[in-house]
Parts: C-alpha cells; structure tokens; sequence
C-alpha cells in the first residue's frame, strides 16, 4: 500500500550505517523543498484565515487575530456535511463495486498471468486521459438531450421533466467512478497475496463458501480495503470538480471545495477560504484517525 | 599493494582486534597469524563472530580497535577498494545488470590492469565455464553463479582470498564436488585462503588448518584431526563431531597418566593428552572410539570400562548404527558401530558394557562441569531487557 | 492523473507479484461476467473521448456531427489548446526531473542511513499524500500571495515538484530496500571507489525504479488540475484549458490531445509489459 509503504519494509535486510554528511546531504535539500512548500503554506493557511479585511480595498487582508473567520463553518455546514456524505457514499460504492473485480483478477485469474496483467492494464486505463475530461464524457452521456436518457425516458424508466446532470445522484456517481481504481489496486494487491491454501483450510475446517469469505479472506484482506477507503475518501471529500456546475453537479450540490475555490479564486475572500480549507483538513484528519482506530491497522503511519 | 597482481599469498597477521557493534561485542581481543599460502577456515555456529571478522579483514566494516597486517602492511585504516583483497560472497553478490564476462572483469578494469577481458577469460576457463561468458548471472545455476563468483576473485589475484560460507546456498551433492574444486584451485593458483564455515565436515575436509570460534574469540586452532583427537574445550569436543564427557576430581597420579574419578568408575586418560592434572577435570571419548561388550569384559589397564548400561535407543544410519545408552553414575553415553555385520549388535533394553583405550581419551582445559553444547533459551523478559539496553547505548551514541 | 491515483499506481509499481496459484476449480460463470462488465463500465468515458475527437463539431462538441480526421491534423487550430499542452509538457518536465533527483536521494538516505527524527520525516514524506488537493492549492496559494510571488509557469513548477517528491521517494525506496547491499560490498571489494561504486552498479539498479519514478511523476503532473489552478494565474496548462472551456463548450481538438497522451501511455505500458515478459521467457528457457 502506499499508505502502508513507509512502514513496511519488505525485502532485503539492510544495515544502515550512521549517516554522517552524506545522509544530511541526501536529505536536506528535498525535506528543505517540502517544508518550504508543503509545511509553510500549511501554516500560511492558518495565518491567513485569521486575517481581517484592511481598508476599502476590496480583496485585501491584513495580519490579525480574528477567530470569527471561523464562523464559516456555521455558514456552509450544509456543504461541509454535504461532502463527507457524498464521500462516504462513493467510498461505500467503489468498495462494493471494486471487490468482485480485484478479487476476480487478483485470486480467480492466477492460473492466466497474462489475462491478469491485461485486467490491470484496463482499471489504470482510466488514469491515462484527463480527469476533467473524463467527466465531461460522463456530463454529455447522461444529459437531457442523450440517447441513454432520452431512451429511459421513452420506456418511462424515467420521469419526462427529470434530470439525471445536477442532481446529488449524477455528483456521488461521478466521485464513484473516477476513484474506483483507487479503491481495486490496493485491494488487488492484497488479495493478490491472499495464500488461497488459507481458504482451502477454511473449506477443509467445516466452513460454507460464504463464511470462509467472511471470516478468512475479508480479514486477510484488510489491509487493501483500509488502503483503498482512505485514498478514495480523501480525494473524494476534497474534490470539487465532480459537483460544479460545469461538470456534474448542480445548484442543490456544491461541495466544501467548491466553496473554497470560489472563495478564494472569485470573491478573493481568502480568510474564508483559508478557514474552510483548515477545517476540511482537521476533518479529514479525524476522520482517519477514528477509522484507522477502528478498522485496528495501526502501522499505517 | 591494489595496483598490481600478488604473485603469491601474503601473510594475514590480526592484532589484538576487538569489534563492539550497539549493544553487543563481535569480536573480543583476537590475534591470529596465517601463513601465506595456507588454506585457513574459520568455524563455529551462526553468530560466533566469524563473518565480521571476515568483514573487518576485507575493511567493509571498521575495527573498534587492534590492527590488521597483510604481507606485514598494516592495512587497518584503509578502504576495502585499496586492499589486496577479494571475497566470495555468501550470495555471491554478482551484479545482475551485468554479463558474466564483464562481472569477471569488473575488478582489473577498476585497477586499469591491460587485457582485463582476456585474462578474465582465462579466470573463467580455469573454473569451466568459459563458454557461458556471455550470459547474465540469472541465467546461470547456482553452482555456475558460485564459480563465477570464485572467478571474479580470483582473477585480481589477491594477496589474500576471502570466501563467506560460499558453499552454503548448494546442495549436499554439489557442495561435495564444489569442496574439491576449491581446493584443487587454491593448489592451483597458491593463494591464501580465508574460509568461513558452519560446516565442520566442509572445514575438516577443506583447511589446513582450523580455527573453532564461539562468542568472539578463537577457542582452539590448528589441524583438523588434531582438533578431532585432542578437542581442548567442550565447546569443541562438541561442535567438532560429538563427544561422550565425563567429569569428577583427580583420583590418582602416575608419571604418564591420570585417573578421575566419576561417581566411582576410574576413567584413565594420559598426561599429554589431558589439559590439566589436579582439580576437577571433564574428559570425554568420541563415540566411535568406544567398543560395546554384551557379558561384563576382563578388567584391562590399558582401557577404559564404563558399565552395565542399558542401551535406551539404536538409530540406524547407513555406515553406522548409533546406540544411546544410560549408565548409573556417567549419565548417557553415545557408541557409533560401524555396520559390519547384519541388523544391530545389540537390541534396545539390552544390558550392556562399553570400553575404549585408555590411549583414545582426552582431557578438557574446562573447569566447570562443561556447559551444554547450547545456551539454555534466555526467557523473554531477559530479552526485553537486553533490547533495550542495546537501544539506550545506540541513542547516547547517536 | 490525480495525486491519489500516483498513490495507487506507486504501489502497483512496487508490489512484485506472487505467482502463487489459484484454485482453478469449478468457477461459476457470475465473476467473469461481473468483471467483463466493470471492466466495460471502466472504459465507456475513454471510449466516448476518443470517438469524440474524430467529431466534425463546429464550436462545443456534445453532439455527433460526422467523422473527420480534421481535428487530429489540425490539432493547433482551437484557439490556445497547443500552447496550453506545451505548457503542460514544459511544467512536467522540470517537475520530474526535479522531483525525480530530490525524491532518489530522499529515498537512498532513507534505506541506507540511520539518523534522528525518522519517524517525523516519514511522516512529512506522508503527509502531502494524505492532504486534500484542494488544501495544498490553496495553502501554496496563500503564501505566494503573501509573499507577493505572482502566480505563473515558476509557481506552477513549484507546487508540482512538491507534491511529486513523496510519489518518487515511495517508488524507489522499495528498489533501493529490494538491492542487496552485498553488491555494493562487492563493487567496493573488487576495487572500486565510492563514485564508481555509485555510477556502475548502485543507479544502473536503480534505474528500473527511477525511471518508473520519473514516469509516475510526469503524469501526475500533466493531469494535475486543483493544484495548479489555484496557482497558474492567466497561464494555462492543459487541464486548467478544460476546465476554463467547460463552461462554453470543449474543442474537439482536446480530445485529439488526451486521445493521443493516452495512446501514448498506453503504448508504454504494454510494451514494458511485453519486454517483461519476453524476459521472463528468456530465463525460463536457459535456466
């Protein structure tokens, strides 16, 4: 898992020697590179969302202390939840959706090596053309004015004045599907693992197909499921480009990041946008704390 | 020294050299001198210190203190490109991106030396396999990679070989046959040899000499029967082959022998033979040298009578049969038998005496009754302990 | 591609495969078909990029027009879309040269060294995964505008090398982890010095790593869009080309471009797979 990779330690054993000048050199220049660039603009988010406005100046802050920027959480908790819910609902479905297929490819497919590598090939795929565009392919399929929507309206599988674009439905589908690989690889890799003779020793000990799934292969996969809820549910409760209007969503379902954007690139109103993205990070930040918890992996970081 | 090919082995002399990593000492206080030319191995179980101190010798780790001498150069301070030394890896380390060939010539092309790729050629005949010169490292066996291995040493011609259990990764069979090449190749090319082994046969049929090392330092040294006949610690009489030992105080004294006393049965060993002469001595027989009587034998001063015992196990092998058997007073006694006959000389639960020539035995420089061949298992609150202590000394060091 | 995909594929790259067997047994026939169907579902947006680029679309290209190879000739011929690929193309390829040489040695001081504060630099490896794009583009934008830095191609650089060191510190640590340090003990052994140690047998073995480092990089710099468009000022890259065109209508000539990125990519992988497996082949065979 890459999650998991700065943990683990596979392969050979190394000895590391007392890194005098030379591991210094190594390191400092990329660690100086991120904390320049990665910790300083997190501190700089802090600052600027305590910011108050200077002068008539429209778009312009000065330094303060003005802890009431953070009432913008109060003023868009209904996009705040509105993304965790959407997160949660296409973290859930990617799972569903991803299981079958990671465990087809990585346990069903092992005798066909080549069958497999070609499988994999196919769920990076989308990963090879722009997100942006991807979605817009999705955007112009389940318009109004297209066949496929057209069609379920003529067999009345849909009312004639419904929408499938802008609706909560059109933004949690388009999360789903642009972060479902990131839900199969993880779970591919563990299952990819999964020593099948466990599941023969499930079968030999008396368990039914389903409770040898149940309590041997879902457990031994565990690691690729928590991998692969974390890296679906972080972009996804960030992602902003799903729910804008442009694209798939609507009036009724701009998410936390749309509220940033137009914050800070629109109404220049960087103190909010500052204070929304720190809470969206704190949140987040809770959140795999209490799931890491529960789900019991603790060498995750 | 690095620039140009030793014509023959050189001395390797070590000089009180101590190795302490974080929290445990390899190496205590080790001086050793090998003879040019020699074929030198180092023996003990995993852990003994026999690998590091191969490393120090080849400079790729640093000695905490003493000094290393090849060919009376001290060497000690010098990186391990700049010493006239080359080593076989345990996994012989060939470099995977690279031809055979060129793994060979790796070495003479470093030093600049003219013709690297015909001599590595040559290096690749004499280990034949020169027509696989072509082919990458994964494409060989491991017996193939371990020849090349040996190659890509031996064509620097060091002043000094290194080899790290470079047999260990073969099979019985092939490491039969690998044995004997390698030493008919140290013939050949009259190199010193440093070998390092678990494999007390691999070291007996191989060296010159031998050097048995347990917890750091070198417990006896010298020609492999010698260490067989005369094993002068217990450590040895049972890392070496086995050994039926014996303890008890000095009982009675002539001019060229000694008799110890072993919960009343008089076990005589000669003078030269035994390491010490008063106190409480251990001394021991190797089973094979033992001879089962099933009615009691007449009583004989020039050997050795233990018995009745029962025999308690007969475990057949092939060439040999072993018996275990309980004697009252000298505990369990091991009796190989070669298998000349048919079926076993005597039957599990028999009634048994054993006798072997007074000439055959050995005593032991141990003053404590010998400890058993491995350390009972520390409990793991000991190592719990031990491991934090070893990381508290790493962190004041950091 | 996204950060979070880089995530995913840097495991995909560094997870060596088990050959272990499978049960082969009675399979039912519900799982293939399930996964011929996922698979299908996958690739229906690519499939619909890729047709849509042959549309003779006049200015937004939603609705089927005909077939012409017009906007693959004339890929330049939509107003700003090449300069904002070749934008694209520039920006990923200082990003990954730069994050490719800062993430390696990262990576080599992490396996090889021992030092203090590890766990603290672990984590601030980590975290730039972990952290919402949203965030990063926003955090990196607030300090450009606080410390007056305009926003343009050198702030887009910046914030891509940041966010790709920790996918290129992941790809290769698990090489340099997988080398055997006796190779290098022998380098050194059979007389080589430090620096020639490094050069012919230390980055000859790490290269498989580095250059999937490289690669990973470079693709998720080229798709990156939230970060950049908090940072790019009136440059434009390609996603942020559209994302702007959204609004009004994407050329045709877009689809040309990431149809074409996407052969390409797609070529790569195919071929790394085939050279794989073909040397797989070759060892089996003398072995």
């Amino acid at each position: 898992m890459a999650f998991a990779a700065f943990a683990t330690e596979t392969a050979k054993e190394q000895t590391p020697r007392r890194g005098g000048k030379i591991a210094l050199l190594l390191l400092v220049p990329g660690l100086l590179y991120l904390g320049l660039f990665f910790l300083v603009p997190l501190f700089s988010l802090v600052f600027t969302s305590l910011q108050a406005p200077s002068g008539v100046n429209f778009g312009q802050f000065e330094a303060a202390f003005k802890i009431e920027n953070y009432a913008v959480f109060g003023q868009y908790s209904e996009q705040i939840l509105r993304s965790f819910l959407y997160a949660v609902l296409a973290t859930v479905f990617a799972l569903l959706f991803s299981y079958p297929l990671a465990y087809f490819i990585g346990v069903k497919a092992r005798p066909w090596p080549l069958l497999q590598n070609l499988m994999l090939v196919l769920v990076i795929a989308p990963f090879f053309i722009s997100f942006l565009l991807r979605t817009i392919a999705w955007k112009s399929m389940l318009s109004d004015e297209s066949p496929f929507v057209t069609g379920l309206k003529a067999i009345s599988l849909l009312a004639p004045d419904a929408h499938i674009t802008g609706t909560p439905f059109a933004v949690v589908f388009g999360l789903t599907y642009n972060f479902i690989p990131f839900m199969t690889l993880p779970l591919y890799a563990s299952l990819e693992r999964l020593d099948t003779r466990y599941l023969e020793a499930g079968s030999d000990l008396y368990a039914k197909p389903f409770t040898t799934f149940r309590t041997v292969t879902i457990p031994l996969s565990m690691p690729g499921i928590v991998s692969g809820v974390l890296l679906t549910f972080i972009p996804a409760a960030g992602d902003y480009v799903n729910a804008s209007r442009e694209f798939l969503g609507g009036t009724g379902t701009a998410m936390i990041g749309n509220v940033i954007e137009s914050n800070f690139l629109l109404s220049n109103n960087y103190p909010a946008a500052a204070a929304l993205s720190i809470i969206l990070m704190l949140a987040i930040l809770v959140i795999v704390l209490v799931y890491v918890r529960v789900s019991g992996t603790k060498d995750l970081l | 020294m690095a620039g140009a090919f030793a014509e023959a082995g050189a001395d390797l002399e070590l000089v009180d050299l101590h190795k302490r990593f974080p929290g445990f000492t390899a190496i205590e206080e080790m001086n050793l001198v090998i003879p040019a030319g020699s074929f030198f191995a180092l023996l003990g179980p995993s852990g003994c210190g026999k690998t590091t101190t191969l490393r120090l010798v080849a400079g790729l780790e640093e000695a905490t203190s003493g000094r290393i001498l090849i060919g009376g150069k001290d060497v000690t301070e010098t990186k391990p490109y700049q010493r006239p030394v080359n080593t076989v890896f345990q996994s012989y380390a060939l470099f995977p991106h690279m031809s055979v060939i060129d793994n060979v010539a790796f070495g003479l092309r470093r030093r600049g030396i003219s013709d690297a790729k015909g001599k590595s050629h040559e290096a690749l005949a004499l280990v034949e396999l020169d027509h696989l010169s072509a082919r990458r490292p994964a494409q060989l066996s491991g017996g193939q990679q371990q020849r090349v291995a040996l190659a890509r040493a031996i064509v620097n011609r060091p002043a000094l070989l290194l080899l790290d259990e470079p047999l260990g990764a073969l099979d019985l069979k092939l490491r039969r046959q690998m044995q004997l090449e390698l030493k008919s190749i140290q013939d050949e090319v009259g190199l010193t040899f440093l070998h390092v082994t678990h494999d007390q046969e691999e070291a007996m049929t191989m060296a010159d000499t031998v050097a048995v090392m347990n917890k750091g330092r070198i417990e006896q040294l010298g020609a492999p029967e010698m260490l067989y006949e005369l094993p002068r610690t217990a450590f040895v009489a049972n890392f070496l082959g086995q050994s039926n030992l014996f303890t008890g105080p000095v009982s009675g004294t002539t001019a060229t022998s000694i008799a110890v006393d072993v919960e009343g049965t008089r076990i005589v060993v000669p003078k030269a033979r035994a390491e010490r002469h008063t106190g409480t001595v251990t001394v021991g027989v190797r089973p094979e040298k033992l001879t089962l009587h099933t009615e009691a034998p007449e009583v004989d001063s020039s050997r050795n009578l233990l018995g009745p015992g029962r025999v308690i196990d007969v475990s057949f092998s092939g060439v040999s049969t072993q018996y275990i058997l309980a004697v009252p007073g000298a505990g369990t006694v091991t009796v190989f038998a070669q298998n000349m006959g048919v079926g076993p000389l005597v039957a599990d639960g028999a009634e048994v005496w054993v006798s072997w020539s007074v000439d055959h035995g050995f005593g032991l420089e141990d003053e404590a009754p010998p400890a058993p061949r491995f350390d009972a298992d520390t409990d793991t609150a000991t190592i719990a302990v031990q491991k934090k202590r070893a990381l508290m000394s790493e962190l004041e060091e950091a | 591609m996204t950060l979070q995909e880089g995530a995913v594929l840097a495991d995909a790259v560094t997870a060596p495969k088990s050959r272990r067997r499978g049960r082969i047994g009675r399979t039912s026939w519900i799982l293939p078909s399930y996964t011929t169907l996922a698979l299908v579902f996958l690739l229906i947006p690519i499939v619909y990029t890729i047709v849509f680029s042959f549309n003779n679309s006049i200015k937004s290209n939603i609705s089927w027009r005909g077939f012409t190879l017009d906007k693959w000739l004339n890929v330049c011929s939509a107003q700003n879309v090449c300069q904002a690929f070749g934008n694209s193309l520039l920006i990923g390829g200082v990003a990954t040269v730069v994050a490719t040489t800062l993430g390696t040695m990262i990576a080599i001081a992490l396996v090889r060294y021992r030092f203090r504060f590890r766990a603290a630099i672990s984590l601030l490896l980590f975290l730039p995964m972990a952290t919402p794009e949203v965030v990063l583009g926003s955090g990196l934008a607030s300090e450009f505008l606080g410390a007056g830095v305009e926003p343009g191609l050198l702030t887009i650089m910046i914030a891509h090398i940041m966010f790709c060191i920790s996918f290129v510190v992941v790809t290769v640590k698990a090489r340099v982890s997988s080398l055997d340090p006796a190779l290098e003990e022998a380098g050194r052994d059979l007389y080589g010095s430090p620096g020639q140690v490094f050069l012919r047998i230390t980055f000859p073995l790490l290269l498989p790593g580095i250059i999937a480092a490289a690669l990973l990089s470079f693709a998720l710099s080229f798709d990156d869009f939230i970060i950049t468009y908090f940072n790019s000022g009136s440059v434009q890259t390609f996603p942020t080309f559209v994302y702007v065109s959204a609004a009004r209508g994407i050329p045709a000539e877009a689809n040309v471009i990431a149809s074409a990125v996407f052969f390409i990519a797609i070529v790569i992988v195919i071929t790394q797979q085939l050279a794989a497996a073909v040397r797989r082949r070759r060892l089996a065979r003398t072995a």
